[in-house]
C-alpha cells in the first residue's frame, strides 16, 4: 500500500520577512520594482563568517532554510536530500563565464566553476548533514521543485524513506535580468506589489528564494499538512486546462467541492495569467481564490514559496488577507489545490489537505 | 536506443567503434579555446549546421546540446517502434549539465548590441535542451523533466525513470541526457587541472586526467504492461540501481570510494542478487587521479577483492560529463546483447595502490548483468544494474 506524505516540517528564505517561521506574514513588505531580492535573515548564525565570504548566494539562502526546516521538524538527519532549482547559483555561472570572456581564458579560479554545478547546494547540504544517501537535483524551469516532490512522494510512499529534504532555490542576478528583460520576459517598468495584477503589461517581477521542507510518511504532532498529489505537464493547451484539473482532482479523490481554496500562480504577466482565468473564472468561480507571486516575486521556484503559504495555512487554519485574490468569503480551509505555469509552460497541480 | 557520440552518430556506428578498437579522441575543431593545443577531447564530426540540416530546423536555431539531444531521442522512439507515443503515459527525463552554455558563452555580451541572437536567451535554463527534445517528439501534456547532478545526470535520469515505471505513475519513459563541449566546461576543468594533455588512460598509473567529451544518448523504458501488449523484443533489463553521496568534497571522491561503494551495494539490492553474480562493470574510470584511485578501491570493497571483468570507455569517447551514464548505459545494453566486453584502451601499468587490471582487448564471454557506474560533483554516485533476462 502507498503511504500517505506529510509535511513535517518548512523553512523559508524569501522577499518576505519569512525566514522566522514563529511568524506568518503579519508584516509585509511592500515592493516597487521590477525585480525584487529576499530579505537576508542572519546568515552569521548558520554559516561561520570565513566560509560566508565566497558562498554563492543560494547555498547561503538554502541553508538557512533548510536548517530552519529541519529544526522545525525536529530533524538531524534525513535520509534523501532533493532540490528543485531552475538556474542553480547562477550568479557564479555568470562571473564565471565574464571571466571567461574578459580574461581571454586566463587566470581562472575554480571556485565559481565548482558553485555554478546545478547540484551544488544539494551537494553542500549533504557535506553539513553528513547525509550519504539519495541526492538529487532538478532543473526543469517552473516545475523544478514539483520533480522533487514527486520523486520524494514515490520515495516515502513506498516506505524507501522515511525523511526527506525537499526544496527549491534560485537567485537574482543582473545579467540573467537584464537579458530576460531583453526578451520581454521581465517587466521594463515597476509596479507596486499590490497592483502586480492589474499591471496590464507583459513579463514578470522577478524574485529570488530558498524554500525548504522536510516531508515524512508519519504523521507527527507537527506536521503541517497532507501531500496528496503533485502533477506536471509539459504543455497544456488551455482549454485542456479544466478538465485536466478534473481528472486530476478525481485521480485523488477529490472534487472541485471539496477543495476549499485555490492558490494560483499569477504573475501579472497579461500575456499567460489568462490560464489563471480559465480555472478562477470558471469551475473555482465562487471559490476563496489565493496568490502570492506580489510578495515573493517569480522565479523557477517560486512555487515552493505557494506550497510553503499553503502549508501555512492549513496549519494555523487562516488565509492572510493579503494572498486573497477574490471576495468569495474565507472559512478555514482544509484542503487547497495549488495551481501554477509559467508563459503558458510547465503547469503543475499540488493537493494539499489538512491532517 | 539512440545515441551520438564521438565514436559514430547512431547505434550501431558506436557498436562498430567500441568493437574495432577505435577511439574518438581528437584536437578539438569546433571551439576556438586557448587551449587548443594542450588539450585532448571527444568531439561529434557534425557542424551545428548539419545537426540543424538533420532536424529540419533553420541554421543557429537552438544550442548543441538540443541538436544533439533531439537526434538522439529521435533515434531511441524509432528503435523502440513507438507508432503513437501518447498512448501510454510516456514522460521524458533527460540530464545536462552544460545545456545551452554554449550559445550564453558565445553571446554574453552580443545579447545588448543588437538582437540577433535573442532566440538564445532562455536556452541557458538547463530544462530549455529538454523542452526542445519533447518538442521534437511531439510529446504533449506529459511528464517531463530535468535532472543535473553533474556526471551521474544521465545515469540518475534512467534510475527516476525505472521508479516512475515501477510505482506506476509511467507506463514508458525516455530517459537519458545531453551535454555538448563549451569554453564553459573546458576552463572549469582546466582550472580543477584535472584535464589530460594527452590520450586519456583509465585506471593506468600514469593517468593525467580526463579529456572532455560531448555525446547524448537516450533509452525507451517500458513497463511490463506494455511490452506484453506490444509483443516487443526486450534490449535488456534495469534491473538494480543506486544512488548515494559521498558527503566528502564538492568536486573529490574520497579516498575509500564511499559514495560509490553505497551506490553500488544499493544497485545489488535493488536486483536481489550478490556481487559475484556481476559479470561485467562498465567504470566510471574518467582516469583522473582522484577518480580511478577511489573507484578502484570502491569495487575491490564492494567485490571483495575479486573484481569481475571491468573497463571504461571513456577512452573511446571522452567524459561526456551529464550524458556519460546513458551512453555507458547504452554501451552496457550493446554489451550485454553481443556477449562482448568492451576494451579500456591505453592501459599499460596497474596502478601502484592495488592490482587492478582492467580487461583491454575486446573480450567476448556468456554476458548475462553488466553494472555501471557514473559519479560526479556534489558527491553524487550512481550505480546502474543491467541484465539480459528478466529472472
Amino acid at each position: 500500500m502507498v503511504k500517505p506524505v506529510y509535511i513535517t516540517g518548512i523553512g523559508s528564505v524569501s522577499a518576505q520577512k519569512t525566514y522566522d517561521n514563529e511568524t506568518f506574514l503579519e508584516e509585509v513588505r511592500a515592493y516597487s520594482d521590477t525585480t525584487i531580492t529576499v530579505l537576508d535573515p542572519d546568515y552569521k548564525a548558520y554559516i561561520p563568517r570565513a566560509a560566508a565570504r565566497r558562498m554563492a548566494k543560494g547555498i547561503k539562502m538554502s541553508t538557512v532554510s533548510s536548517k530552519t526546516a529541519l529544526d522545525d521538524a525536529g530533524l538531524t538527519k534525513v535520509d534523501a536530500i532533493i532540490v528543485g532549482t531552475g538556474l542553480g547559483c547562477i550568479g557564479d555561472s555568470e562571473k564565471f563565464v565574464s571571466a571567461i570572456i574578459d580574461n581571454k581564458e586566463q587566470f581562472l579560479t575554480p571556485t565559481r566553476f565548482i558553485q555554478s554545478s546545478h547540484n551544488t547546494v544539494s551537494g553542500q547540504i549533504a557535506i553539513g548533514l553528513g547525509c550519504k544517501g539519495y541526492n538529487y537535483t532538478y532543473v526543469h524551469s517552473a516545475i523544478s521543485f514539483e520533480s522533487a516532490l514527486i520523486d520524494a512522494q514515490m520515495q516515502l510512499g513506498a516506505e524507501e524513506a522515511d525523511h526527506i529534504l525537499v526544496g527549491g532555490v534560485d537567485e537574482v542576478v543582473a545579467h540573467h535580468v537584464n537579458t530576460h528583460r531583453l526578451i520581454g520576459h521581465v517587466k521594463q517598468n515597476p509596479v507596486a506589489s499590490d497592483a502586480l495584477l492589474r499591471s496590464n503589461t507583459p513579463g514578470c517581477v522577478m524574485g529570488e528564494g530558498a524554500h525548504f521542507f522536510t516531508l515524512g510518511h508519519k504523521k507527527t504532532s507537527s506536521a503541517y499538512a497532507e501531500l496528496v498529489g503533485v502533477r506536471t505537464y509539459n504543455t497544456l493547451a488551455e482549454e485542456k486546462l479544466e478538465e485536466t484539473v478534473l481528472a486530476f482532482l478525481e485521480e485523488h479523490g477529490e472534487t472541485p467541492e471539496s477543495i476549499d481554496l485555490v492558490v494560483l500562480g499569477n504573475n501579472g504577466d497579461v500575456a499567460y495569467d489568462h490560464y489563471y482565468a480559465v480555472l478562477t473564472k470558471g469551475i473555482f468561480n465562487e471559490h476563496p481564490q489565493a496568490y502570492y507571486k506580489h510578495l515573493s516575486g517569480e522565479f523557477d521556484t517560486a512555487s515552493a514559496f505557494g506550497f510553503w503559504l499553503a502549508a501555512k495555512m492549513l496549519r494555523t487554519g487562516t488565509v492572510p488577507t493579503v494572498v486573497q485574490l477574490n471576495r468569495a468569503p474565507v472559512k478555514k480551509p482544509k484542503t487547497i489545490l495549488l495551481y501554477n505555469q509559467y508563459r503558458g509552460e510547465n503547469h503543475s497541480l499540488v493537493v494539499l489537505r489538512q491532517c | 536506443m539512440g545515441i551520438l557520440s564521438a565514436i559514430g552518430n547512431n547505434v550501431a556506428e558506436n557498436y562498430r567503434s567500441l568493437s574495432t578498437a577505435s577511439p574518438g579522441i581528437s584536437r578539438i575543431t569546433k571551439i576556438d579555446t586557448i587551449h587548443k593545443n594542450d588539450i585532448m577531447v571527444g568531439e561529434i564530426p557534425a557542424t551545428n549546421s548539419e545537426l540543424e540540416k538533420q532536424l529540419g530546423l533553420p541554421e543557429n536555431s537552438w544550442s548543441r546540446s538540443a541538436l544533439i539531444g533531439a537526434i538522439a531521442a529521435k533515434e531511441a522512439v524509432a528503435h523502440a517502434n513507438i507508432a503513437d507515443l501518447h498512448e501510454y503515459r510516456t514522460g521524458l527525463i533527460s540530464g545536462t549539465t552544460v545545456g545551452g552554455m554554449d550559445k550564453s558563452e558565445q553571446h554574453f555580451y552580443d545579447y545588448f548590441d543588437n538582437d540577433n541572437e535573442w532566440h538564445h536567451i532562455n536556452g541557458l535554463h538547463a530544462g530549455d535542451s529538454t523542452k526542445k527534445i519533447a518538442q521534437s517528439l511531439g510529446l504533449e501534456a506529459s511528464f517531463a523533466t530535468t535532472i543535473s547532478t553533474a556526471c551521474s545526470s544521465a545515469a540518475n535520469a534512467i534510475l527516476l525513470g525505472a521508479r516512475m515505471i515501477k510505482s506506476g505513475r509511467l507506463d514508458r519513459v525516455i530517459v537519458g541526457g545531453t551535454d555538448s563541449l563549451s569554453k564553459f566546461t573546458i576552463n572549469g576543468f582546466k582550472t580543477l587541472m584535472i584535464l589530460s594533455d594527452t590520450y586519456n588512460t583509465p585506471f593506468d598509473d600514469q593517468r593525467k586526467g580526463l579529456n572532455l567529451g560531448e555525446a547524448a544518448a537516450y533509452l525507451v523504458l517500458e513497463s511490463d504492461k506494455v511490452v506484453k501488449k506490444t509483443q516487443k523484443a526486450v534490449l535488456g533489463y534495469v534491473k538494480g540501481y543506486g544512488n548515494a553521496n559521498d558527503a566528502f568534497h564538492q568536486t573529490a571522491s574520497s579516498e575509500n570510494g564511499d559514495g560509490a561503494v553505497l551506490a553500488m551495494e544499493k544497485a545489488l539490492q535493488v536486483a536481489g542478487i550478490a556481487a559475484t553474480e556481476i559479470d561485467y562493470v562498465n567504470a566510471h574510470g574518467t582516469a583522473t587521479p582522484n577518480n580511478d584511485l577511489s573507484e578502484g578501491r570502491a569495487m575491490l570493497r564492494v567485490f571483495e577483492n575479486k573484481v569481475p571483468d571491468f573497463s571504461s570507455t571513456k577512452a573511446f569517447t571522452g567524459h561526456t560529463l551529464a550524458t556519460a551514464g546513458a551512453v555507458e548505459a547504452v554501451y552496457s545494453i550493446l554489451a550485454l546483447q553481443n556477449n562482448t566486453v568492451f576494451p579500456n584502451l591505453n592501459f599499460k601499468t596497474p596502478m601502484s595502490e592495488f592490482q587492478l587490471r582492467p580487461q583491454t582487448t575486446l573480450k567476448t564471454k556468456e554476458l548475462h548483468t553488466v553494472l555501471s557506474n557514473s559519479f560526479g560533483f556534489g558527491g553524487n554516485c550512481t550505480t546502474l544494474l543491467f541484465s539480459k533476462e528478466a529472472w
